[in-house]
C-alpha cells in the first residue's frame, strides 16, 4: 500500500505511467538484418562505460605536465582495482569507436538515413566526430611520449589546413608547440567540451529514434515485417550484449592492460614508428602516401581538404541521396560507402603492416 | 719640369669639368656610375702577395723541392697570412734565386734538427705576437719541449728525435682540431707510432715499439676508434704532448687519476700503496698494465685464475683473503641485481606496470659501480658499506616483481570468477528472453 502512494506520488509529478505505456507499445521489427539493430545500444552502453570509468579515473588524475603521467601510474599500481578502470576505460573507448562505425555503417547501407530520420543521420555523424575528438584529446592525457608526439603530429596536420590551419594549431595546443598547456586544454575538451556537446547529440539522437522508431530496409518498407516488443524483449536482448562486452572488457584489461609507456620527453627525439589510434590510421597513411606536390599545390593540402569535404559531405549524405525513398535504394550510394569501407579497412591493414 | 708638370695637370682638370659639365654629362652619371659600382662589387678579389718562392718551387720538378710549395696551401699559416719568407727569411718579391735567397736579405734556409725547435719557438714563444692569432694559445710549447725525453736527448746532439715536425708535420701544418691533422686526437697514436712503432729506428733508446700495436687492443682505443669518443686518451694524454716523458713509477697514478680520480684517491690511501712504493711496482699498471689497459671484469678481483690478485697474494694471507671476500660481495650484488631484473622484466612482459621499480633498481646497479670503484681502496669493509644497501634495493626490485606476477595471478583467477558469474548472468537473461518469447502472444 505504502509503494503504492510512492508511485502514485512520483507519477503525478513526472508522468512515469505515460513513459511506461509508450514503452510499452514501442516495437523493433524482426527481419533478417535486425543483428545491427543492436549496435546502437551496445555503442550507448559502452559510453556508459566510458562516463563511470572516467569519474572513477577524475578521483586522482592529476592534469599537468608535471603530474599527469605520475599520477596515472599511480593510479595503475597504487590505487585498488585503479589498473582495472583504467585499462576498461582505455579498451571500452576503442571498442566504442568499433562499435560506432559499425553503428554508422549499418545505418548507412540499411538506408536509415532516409526520410524523415535526416535530423537522426546528422546527430548520428556529429557524434562519431566528436567521438574521434574523445578519442584524440584522451589519447594525450597519460602524457606518455607515444602520445606526445601522436598529438603532435595529429596537431601539426590541423596546421595545414588553408587559411584557419595556424589558428587551429594554436589553438589545439595553447601555443606554438606541444606543452602542459596542450595537456590542460585538452583535458578541458575530454572531460567537459566534448561531454556537454555529447548530452545534446546524444539526446536529440536518443528522442528521434524514440520518435521514429526502428527503420526498416527499403527492401522491407511497406511489406508486413514481424515485431518484437521493446520492453522486454529487445531489452533483454541489448542486455545480454553488455552483459558479454562487461566479460569481454574484463577479460581485455586482465590479459592485455592497457600500456602506460614512458614519459612524455619534448627534448626525447620521437619514437620510431609512430602512429595515431587506429581509428586515425586509414587517414594518416593516405597522407603518408599523397604526393607532396599535385599541380603546384601540396598534396598535403588537397588530401586534408579532401578529407574535410568528404567528412562533411558524410554528414550530409540523407541531403544528397534523393534517390532513396520508400522502397527505393539509391545503388550508387551503396557502391560509394562500399568503396569508402574498403579504402578505410585497406588503409588500416596496411598502415599496421607497414 | 715643374712647368710642364702643372700644364699637363691644368689640361686634365680641364678635360674633367668638360665631362662634368659637359651636355654628356648626364648620361655619364646614369651609365656610368652604376656600371663603376657593379665592375666594384664584382671584381675578382685582390690577388695575395706576391711568393717568387711559391712560384718557382711548385715548378720544380724535383718533389722533395716542390712539395712543400703544394703542400703550404693547406697549412694553417699560409691561412693566418703567413709565407715562407717568414719562417725562412729571403725576399719573396725577388724575380732570380740568388735575389730571393740572399743571405743579406735573411735568407736562413731549411733549419737543422737541433734548430727547429727555437725556429718555430721564434713565433710560438712570443706571447705578444701570438696573441694577434689565437689568444688563448699556449707560448710555453718550446720551453716544456726541453723537458721532455726527446728535447732532452735533442740537447745531447740526438739528431733521431722528435721535433715540432715530427709529430705536426711540415708546410701541410694544419689545426689540432682539424680531423686531417696529424695530432688530432684520433690520429695522434699513429703519428707517435711512426718512430715509436718501429723496432728498427727505436734499437738505441732501449724501449719497446709494440705500444701502438697494444694501445690498439685497450680500452681506451674502442673508446677513441669505435665509440668516436674524442675525450677518451691517447699517447699524450698520458705522457704529455710538447714535455713528452713516461711517467715515473711515482707518478703512474697522479696520470691515471687524471681521468680515474676517485679510484686513484683510493690507491692512495689502500695498504696497496705503501707496499708498491716499496716493491717500485707502477702502481696503477701493474694490475690494469699499461697501453694495453683490457677492460676491467670483475674477473679481474678474486682468487680466481684470471685474478690478478694472485700475482701477489697466495692463499691464506690476508690479501688474498680480502680479495677473495671483495668479490664474493661484488658477485653476490650482480647475482641479486640479475635475479631481480629478470623477474621484473617478466613482469613487465606480462603487461604489468613495474617502471618504478625497474628504476629504483639504479640503487643497486649504481651500488654495484660504486662498490668495484671501491675495491681499489682494498677494504672489504668499504666495498660492504655499499654492497649492503646496494643488496636492499635490488631485494626491494625483486620482491617488486614477485608482487607484480602475484597481481598478475590474481587479475587471471579474478577473471575467471567474473567472466563464469558474467556467462551464469548473461544465460539467466537469455532464459528469460526464451521464456517470455515462448509464452503465446495476446
Amino acid at each position: 500500500m505504502k509503494i503504492e502512494a510512492i508511485r502514485a506520488w512520483i507519477d503525478e509529478r513526472l508522468s512515469i505511467s505515460t513513459l511506461t505505456a509508450m514503452a510499452q507499445k514501442k516495437e523493433v521489427p524482426v527481419h533478417r538484418h535486425s543483428i545491427w539493430y543492436y549496435f546502437g545500444g551496445m555503442t550507448l552502453f559502452l559510453f556508459v562505460v566510458q562516463v563511470v570509468t572516467g569519474i572513477l579515473l577524475l578521483l586522482y588524475y592529476r592534469p599537468s605536465a608535471e603530474t599527469a603521467f605520475e599520477s596515472v601510474q599511480f593510479i595503475i599500481t597504487e590505487v585498488p582495482f585503479g589498473w582495472l578502470i583504467r585499462s576498461i576505460h582505455s579498451w571500452s573507448a576503442n571498442l566504442l569507436i568499433g562499435t560506432l562505425f559499425i553503428h554508422m555503417f549499418s545505418v548507412f547501407f540499411m538506408k536509415a538515413y532516409r526520410s524523415p530520420r535526416e535530423i537522426t543521420w546528422v546527430t548520428g555523424a556529429l557524434l562519431l566526430f566528436i567521438f574521434l575528438g574523445f578519442g584524440f584529446s584522451g589519447y594525450l592525457l597519460p602524457w606518455n611520449k607515444l602520445a606526445f608526439f601522436a598529438t603532435k603530429v595529429g596537431t601539426d596536420i590541423a596546421g595545414v589546413i588553408p587559411g584557419v590551419g595556424h589558428f587551429m594549431l594554436r589553438f589545439l595546443r595553447g601555443g606554438d608547440d606541444v606543452t602542459g598547456a596542450t595537456l590542460t586544454r585538452f583535458y578541458g575538451f575530454h572531460v567537459a567540451v566534448l561531454p556537454a556537446i555529447t548530452t545534446v547529440l546524444l539526446g536529440v539522437h536518443a528522442l528521434l529514434v524514440q520518435l521514429h522508431g526502428m527503420s526498416v530496409p527499403p527492401g522491407l518498407a511497406g511489406k508486413s515485417v514481424k515485431k518484437m516488443k521493446f520492453v522486454p524483449n529487445f531489452l533483454l536482448r541489448d542486455l545480454i550484449g553488455w552483459i558479454l562486452a562487461i566479460g569481454v572488457l574484463a577479460a581485455l584489461a586482465a590479459l592485455f592492460p592497457w600500456e602506460l609507456g614512458e614519459k612524455a620527453d619534448a627534448f626525447a627525439s620521437a619514437p620510431a614508428g609512430i602512429k595515431p589510434e587506429w581509428y586515425f590510421l586509414f587517414m594518416f597513411e593516405t597522407l603518408k602516401l599523397v604526393p607532396a606536390k599535385i599541380l603546384t599545390v601540396d598534396g598535403e593540402v588537397i588530401a586534408i581538404l579532401a578529407f574535410s569535404l568528404g567528412g562533411m559531405a558524410w554528414v550530409l549524405v540523407p541531403f544528397f541521396d534523393k534517390a532513396t525513398t520508400g522502397r527505393r535504394r539509391s545503388l550508387a550510394f551503396t557502391i560509394a560507402g562500399l568503396v569508402i569501407v574498403t579504402y578505410m579497412v585497406a588503409m588500416t591493414v596496411y598502415g599496421f603492416v607497414m | 719640369m715643374d712647368r710642364q708638370q702643372n700644364q699637363a695637370e691644368r689640361l686634365w682638370r680641364a678635360r674633367l669639368a668638360r665631362v662634368l659639365h659637359g651636355p654628356h654629362a648626364h648620361a655619364i652619371f646614369r651609365i656610368a656610375l652604376p656600371l663603376a659600382i657593379i665592375l666594384i662589387l664584382f671584381s675578382p678579389a685582390p690577388a695575395q702577395k706576391k711568393s717568387s718562392c711559391i712560384e718557382c718551387h711548385v715548378k720544380l720538378e724535383d718533389t722533395r723541392l716542390s712539395a712543400p710549395a703544394k703542400l703550404f696551401d693547406n697549412d694553417i699559416h699560409r691561412g693566418r697570412g703567413l709565407s715562407c719568407n717568414d719562417c725562412h727569411g729571403g725576399d719573396p718579391n725577388a724575380d732570380t734565386k740568388e735575389s730571393a735567397k740572399d743571405p743579406g736579405k735573411g735568407y736562413l734556409g731549411k733549419p737543422k734538427t737541433a734548430d727547429i725547435p727555437a725556429y718555430c719557438g721564434k713565433c710560438h714563444s712570443d706571447a705578444n705576437l701570438m696573441k694577434r692569432f689565437n689568444p688563448s694559445l699556449r707560448v710555453d710549447q718550446e720551453r716544456e719541449y726541453y723537458t721532455s725525453v726527446h728535447g732532452k736527448l735533442l740537447k745531447t746532439g740526438e739528431q733521431r728525435v722528435a721535433t715540432c715536425v715530427s709529430c705536426h708535420s711540415v708546410h701541410g701544418i694544419r689545426a689540432i682540431s682539424d680531423p686531417l691533422s696529424s695530432v688530432y686526437p684520433s690520429n695522434v697514436a699513429e703519428t707517435c707510432s711512426k718512430c715509436h712503432g718501429s723496432a728498427d729506428y727505436m734499437r738505441g733508446f732501449g724501449i719497446p715499439s709494440d705500444q701502438f700495436d697494444k694501445y690498439k687492443k685497450s680500452v681506451h682505443a674502442n673508446a677513441i676508434y669505435v665509440k668516436q669518443d674524442l675525450s677518451a686518451p691517447t699517447c699524450n694524454d698520458c705522457h704529455g704532448n710538447h714535455g713528452a716523458s713516461p711517467p715515473g713509477i711515482a707518478s703512474v697514478a697522479n696520470v691515471c687519476g687524471t681521468c680515474h680520480g676517485r679510484q686513484a684517491e683510493l690507491f692512495q690511501v689502500s695498504p696497496h700503496k705503501a707496499a708498491f712504493d716499496q716493491r717500485q711496482f707502477g702502481e696503477c699498471i701493474k694490475c690494469h698494465s699499461n697501453h694495453f689497459i683490457a677492460k676491467p671484469g670483475d674477473e679481474m678481483i678474486g682468487t680466481g685464475e684470471r685474478s690478478v690478485c694472485i700475482t701477489c697474494h697466495t692463499a691464506g694471507d690476508k690479501g688474498f683473503i680480502a680479495a677473495g671476500l671483495m668479490r664474493g660481495r661484488i658477485d653476490e650484488l650482480m647475482g641479486s641485481i640479475d635475479k631481480s631484473a629478470e623477474i621484473l622484466t617478466r613482469a613487465e612482459r606480462a603487461g604489468m606496470e613495474v617502471s618504478r621499480p625497474k628504476f629504483e633498481m639504479k640503487e643497486a646497479t649504481d651500488a654495484l659501480t660504486h662498490a668495484r670503484v671501491l675495491i681499489h681502496s682494498s677494504s672489504t669493509v668499504e666495498v660492504d658499506k655499499v654492497v649492503a644497501p646496494g643488496l636492499a634495493a635490488s631485494a626491494k626490485g625483486y620482491q617488486a616483481g614477485v608482487g607484480a606476477l602475484a597481481e598478475r595471478s590474481f587479475r587471471r583467477k579474478g577473471l575467471a570468477v567474473s567472466l563464469v558469474f558474467i556467462l551464469f548472468l548473461a544465460v539467466l537473461v537469455y532464459l528469460k528472453v526464451k521464456q517470455i518469447e515462448s509464452r503465446p502472444t495476446t
